[in-house]
């Protein structure tokens, strides 16, 4: 259980879906706070569906609101990158520069690999947090401190 | 806090940084959970709210309640530079950015609205774990703060009396000339001081910043208690029930108050453009920007937008009590013939020095220099009517007090002559007053904003995008004239003085001007006191800024609140510096007036002498602001 949440985990980072912020948020939990990651990670998935919505409907105008495009990718980036969401965070630079650019297209584009990218991290976050309530408790003491 | 909580924290303090309070702010949820689990970890009691308004409500509550404010930039309900400002202006408490932004223009901003660090997102744990210094930081140099506080009121008392609220300050640039300094002393003060009031028996008293927010109170109080008979300042003061404040404090706006009322009815006749005002008032507020740009502003000449908006603070900060009385001296003069009444009338509504200065209000808005355009004189009714107004011309003028006493103090009588005519025309002085000063005060610029202010008090207010030209233009001027009248004798002067004034205002976009020949002060007295005005508050504006270094972002920030607290700030200033230009120029006779208040009845005498003349002039002058 522990070999396989651990090799999931280190599958996750190889394969850029999430960074050093990760571990830092890993660190925080603690006795007090022990499933902290989880926790933020729903709480993330929870916000930002608004968050998407509004960029949706956003792209949808024409012609496009680029500033407020920015604005709203800016708080995306934000969260996603406090919790490591390497990807999404690099599709959100990304979208923010077609912004910046004025590049209609580039954004929609941007934005439609971006859904994905989320929706693929939330895929496999949660099978990553089922398999560590499985194996929780025990992780826990296995781990090396 | 109970008793209970407040010993925890006491405890926790010996082990500082452990318990250190920490208030987060972050509309993200997200960032705003990791960074009180963060927090947290680090030891820190941490209250975390995702709106700037209720960490604002909770800040206000209660001063002590936080050792540290952490803030994200972009918040949907207030900027967080807003609450940046707010923050080190109001509590005085060292605040980190936090951004996912690492644009360095952004932290630039940051570090000049006075931010102690700028993070940038996703935030690590080490980081957070050192915040801890910027509490140790600030508790040190507010206490060399206090140091040298108390260090300068001492001096101050010995030699300026009670000019102003930091005269030590003022003093020590003075001398030393310098202008940084002087502002971060100033600032340092104001801040600490806030509306903070020693002993009242002491001279050197913290000044009282008049924001927007305490004058409504104060005029709330005035109005209950009946302006005429019982709004006294004690029950004043007791009707606001504001911590801090004095019966002094109190006292000395009301005197500005009634000046400024005294005014208003002359004004009344004139059409104010409301519009003016409003946009002068938005002017302000564009100001809150500006601010803290306002230190960079070190010396005279840098006039900036954001000198500009600082410039109502640093006014706020050292126009307090010292500059009231001059002012209220001032604005008694008038009341020697109704002209001269109107005339300083004119002098609040131009007072938006802010709006006057188009270089240092750059960020202002441009429907507003649209609308001021039109040299349109502010009759004082309408700029008196504006709270705003008022605060920002007794800021204005007590700060070109407070300016000019440093500046005139070493300046020869030149300067006092200039301001003589002031008095006694009624406000056709200003204009002259500007030259003698340029090069004395603090510089060419400043002087120019307070040659401005006198023109000001002529009451005609000059609010408009020409009041740039014409700050220009009337520096240019007052350059000239200034060596005219280093030559020359005074009344020529005043009369030079005036005709380039009023060219300038003419031509308020032209920045050639020319002098015209001296004329017999009356009569371009006139012109020029219109023009004056205008340039009067410009070069208020930019006396203010480029003079009044330090204290200045204190102030402005409460300001910033309201763009018209700045605008107020400002217009105190101008005017606080108009009277003692008077003051000075009541004089005739070059005289070193240690201290306002003798500036202020030397003018005021003067005003008597020379009253019939200008009535006469005030009339035209006033026929002629009407645009």
């Amino acid at each position: 259980m522990q070999k396989q949440l651990a090799k999931m985990k280190q599958s996750l980072f190889d394969q850029g879906y999430l960074d050093e912020q990760f571990i830092q948020l890993e660190d925080l939990q603690d006795d007090a706070n022990p499933n902290f990651v989880e926790e933020v990670v729903t709480l993330y998935y929870r916000d930002s569906v608004r968050l998407v919505q509004n960029i949706e409907q956003a792209l949808e105008k024409n012609p496009l609101d680029f500033s407020k495009l920015e604005g709203y990718m800016h708080q995306f980036k934000g969260s996603s990158s406090s919790f490591g969401a390497k990807k999404v965070k690099t599709e959100c630079t990304q979208f923010r520069e077609y912004c910046r650019a004025g590049n209609a297209e580039g954004c929609k584009r941007t934005f439609q690999e971006l859904k994905k990218e989320y929706a693929t991290l939330k895929k496999k976050l949660e099978v990553y947090f089922q398999l560590a309530r499985q194996a929780g408790p025990v992780e826990k003491a296995c781990r090396p401190k | 806090m109970t008793v209970g909580e407040i010993r925890v924290d006491k405890e926790n303090y010996d082990n500082f940084p452990v318990g250190m309070r920490v208030l987060a702010v972050d509309d993200d949820l997200i960032c705003l959970k990791l960074l009180e689990t963060m927090l947290s970890k680090c030891q820190y009691q941490v209250t975390a709210t995702s709106e700037a308004r209720v960490a604002l409500n909770m800040l206000r509550e209660n001063k002590d309640r936080f050792d540290l404010v952490i803030s994200d930039v972009h918040m949907p309900d207030m900027d967080g530079f807003k609450l940046l400002e707010l923050v080190g202006l109001e509590m005085d408490l060292p605040v980190i950015m936090l951004s996912a932004n690492n644009d360095a223009k952004l932290v630039m901003k940051g570090v000049s609205h006075g931010a102690c660090d700028y993070l940038v997102k996703p935030v690590r744990l080490e980081e957070l774990g050192n915040i801890w210094q910027h509490v140790i930081r600030k508790k040190k140099s507010g206490s060399r703060k206090q140091n040298n506080q108390s260090v300068d009121k001492g001096k101050d008392n010995q030699t300026s009396g009670e000019v102003n609220g930091s005269p030590s300050t003022v003093n020590r640039d003075h001398q030393n000339g310098k202008c940084n300094r002087k502002r971060k002393e100033d600032e340092d003060e104001s801040e600490d001081n806030g509306n903070d009031s020693d002993d009242p028996a002491t001279q050197k008293k913290p000044r009282v910043v008049w924001s927007v927010e305490l004058h409504r109170k104060f005029v709330a109080a005035v109005n209950q208690l009946g302006y005429e008979k019982e709004a006294v300042p004690k029950k004043i003061l007791d009707l606001m029930n504001v911590g801090g404040l004095t019966r002094e404090n109190v006292a000395s706006h009301l005197q500005k108050y009634r000046l400024y009322l005294k005014k208003l009815p002359q004004q009344a006749n004139m059409a104010a453009p409301l519009g003016v005002r409003d946009t002068a008032f938005m002017r302000l507020g564009s100001l809150d920007g500006g601010l803290r740009d306002y230190r960079t502003l070190a010396g005279l000449g840098r006039l900036r937008n954001t000198a500009l908006s600082s410039s109502p603070y640093t006014m706020l900060g050292r126009l307090n009590s010292p500059t009231s009385n001059i002012n209220l001296h001032n604005i008694t003069q008038p009341s020697h013939t109704p002209h001269q009444n109107s005339a300083l009338a004119r002098m609040h509504p131009v007072l938006s020095p802010s709006s006057q200065n188009p270089s240092l209000f750059q960020g202002t808005p441009s429907s507003f220099d649209a609308s001021i355009n039109d040299s349109r004189i502010f009759t004082g009714a309408n700029a008196f009517t504006d709270t705003s107004n008022f605060l920002n011309s007794t800021q204005q003028s007590s700060m070109m007090l407070h300016g000019n006493s440093v500046g005139f103090r070493n300046q020869s009588s030149q300067n006092m002559a200039s301001f003589n005519q002031e008095p006694s025309n009624g406000g056709s002085i200003i204009g002259s007053s500007n030259l003698m000063e340029p090069n004395s005060l603090l510089s060419t610029e400043p002087f120019m904003n307070c040659a401005r202010e006198n023109n000001w008090t002529n009451g005609h207010y000059l609010v408009n995008n020409s009041i740039e030209n014409m700050a220009l233009v009337s520096l240019e001027d007052a350059r000239g004239n200034v060596n005219e009248r280093l030559g020359g004798e005074r009344g020529q002067n005043y009369g030079h003085t005036l005709n380039n004034n009023s060219n300038m205002l003419g031509s308020m976009n032209t920045t050639t001007t020319h002098v015209p020949a001296n004329n017999g002060i009356v009569s371009p007295f006139n012109r020029s006191l219109d023009q004056n005005i205008g340039i009067l508050n410009q070069k208020m504006d930019m006396f203010l800024n480029g003079g009044l270094t330090g204290g200045g972002s204190t102030p402005m920030q409460q300001i910033n609140d309201n763009g018209n607290s700045v605008i107020e700030s400002r217009a105190r200033t101008s005017e606080n510096l108009f009277l003692e230009q008077h003051k000075l120029q009541g004089g005739f006779a070059p005289q070193s007036y240690d201290s306002l208040d003798d500036l202020v009845n030397a003018v005021f005498k003067r005003g008597d002498e020379t009253t019939p003349n200008f009535d006469c002039g005030l009339d035209e002058f006033s026929f002629g602001q009407d645009l």
